[in-house]
């Protein structure tokens, strides 16, 4: 009995103090990406090369989830805003949130999901077949070749697919708001435009935006460079990056969207 | 430099990045149909300012012409002292009043500017000196049992 509980905190503890080791190493990891930036910048085509894959190849599920996620926020807000007679502000809606909110978040989720993953499995794969320790024999920095093209593919990628994914849903919104239910043209864009500020609310979306491409692809490409090289340790790294990249996203939303509305109150 | 498919890739990646932007920036947001080119800031002091907010709009015949660029108390009056920015385009009399309206019965406040008869006009720095607070809607209610029960009480 006793020797359960013992076990039980151990594990506890053990889980806890992993979790520390793990921000300490990510941010250790960051500072070397950063460091070992240099080959991206002079070889910009090493970085173009990860954005078609993982910027160019998201543009599907983003352009299409962001006018799902659109046409929704335009339905539901709707049936709301109509029991106050108030269904011109359908689309101050629909643009408010998902330039501020959604727009950044929803992309970054999927973005976590569709490319943070890929990057994981592809690093953790390179590192199980022992591509990254061959290139080090070769005198090539693994971290400047592999790791930060890939970081910096998808700072870049990030604030793009954010912003296509909040015009496309503000055209999912305009679908079901002007086209399908009737609301005014020109009442559902004039208070949209009244009511959307261009430094507060879309400049602070993509500041958001960069702020979790960041966030994700440190997590991803960590998590590959840190993966046990076995199959199960390639699966549980790409789980990880989900998960925390996840978790971290909508902590970091948290905390930014407490300092940009502080000055508005 | 010898060309590629991906460059094709990324090129109109960006361009789709920076389209959405613009997008967003025109049809969604306000740049470029309001950001007055110069603007010129008047004072004005209220007894009470209600929901005034900064950034709210500055109306003359509901025709936007400035924006509230500042609130604050004035501890010496006892009296909220807010800026206002006014489009340099615009010029109004020395004795314009402001007013705190509300656009619609819930909607957002704003400051109402009506011209005066003066000559001379309102200047970088001036005082709009006649103002009017902004309409609580509880007092309003109070006032007006208070005058209902004074009423009823003079019948009896």
């Amino acid at each position: 009995m006793l020797d359960r509980v013992k076990l039980t905190l151990g594990r506890l503890g053990h889980n806890f103090i992993d979790g520390v080791w793990r921000v300490g190493a990510m941010t250790r990891f960051f500072v070397q990406v950063i460091a070992a930036s240099g080959t991206s910048a002079r070889r910009f085509r090493l970085v173009m090369r990860e954005v078609y894959f993982t910027g160019v190849l998201s543009l599907i599920i983003i352009v299409v989830s962001g006018l799902f996620v659109g046409m929704v926020l335009g339905l539901q807000g709707f049936q709301t805003l109509q029991r106050y007679g108030a269904q011109e502000s359908i689309g101050v809606l629909v643009a408010l949130s998902l330039v501020r909110e959604l727009g950044p978040v929803v992309a970054a989720l999927l973005f976590a999901s569709r490319a943070g993953s890929a990057i994981t499995a592809e690093i953790g794969l390179m590192k199980a077949t022992e591509q990254l320790t061959a290139m080090d024999m070769m005198a090539v920095s693994p971290m400047s070749r592999v790791i930060a093209p890939r970081f910096w593919a998808g700072v870049i990628s990030m604030p793009v697919l954010a912003a296509i994914f909040s015009a496309m849903g503000i055209f999912g919104g305009y679908l079901v708001g002007v086209v399908l239910i009737g609301v005014d043209n020109g009442a559902f864009w004039s208070q949209m435009q009244a009511a959307v500020d261009f430094r507060y609310d879309v400049l602070n979306g993509v500041v958001k935006s960069f702020v979790f491409g960041i966030a994700v692809t440190v997590i991803a490409t960590f998590e590959g460079f840190d993966a046990p090289p076995t199959a199960e340790g390639v699966s549980g790294a790409t789980t990880r990056t989900v998960v925390s990249s996840a978790l971290t996203i909508l902590a970091l939303d948290l905390v930014l969207t407490a300092f940009m509305l502080r000055g508005d109150a | 430099m010898e060309r590629t498919t991906i460059d094709l890739w990324f090129g109109a990646f960006v361009i789709a990045g920076f389209a959405a932007l613009l997008v967003l920036a025109l049809k969604a947001g306000n740049l470029g149909a309001e950001r007055p080119a110069s603007t010129y800031q008047v004072q004005a002091r209220f007894d009470n300012i209600g929901g005034l907010k900064v950034r709210a709009p500055v109306r003359s015949s509901g025709v936007l012409v400035g924006r509230v660029a500042e609130i604050h108390f004035d501890n010496e009056r006892f009296q909220a002292s807010v800026t206002l920015a006014l489009d340099s385009r615009y010029t109004f009399p020395k004795d314009t009043s402001a007013s705190i309206l509300t656009s619609g019965l819930l909607g957002e406040q704003y400051v109402g500017l009506d011209a005066g008869g003066d000559e001379k006009k309102l200047a970088q720095g001036d005082r709009v000196s006649i103002t009017q607070s902004a309409v609580v809607l509880e007092r309003l209610i109070g006032q007006f049992l208070f005058s209902k029960a004074q009423e009823d009480g003079g019948k009896k």
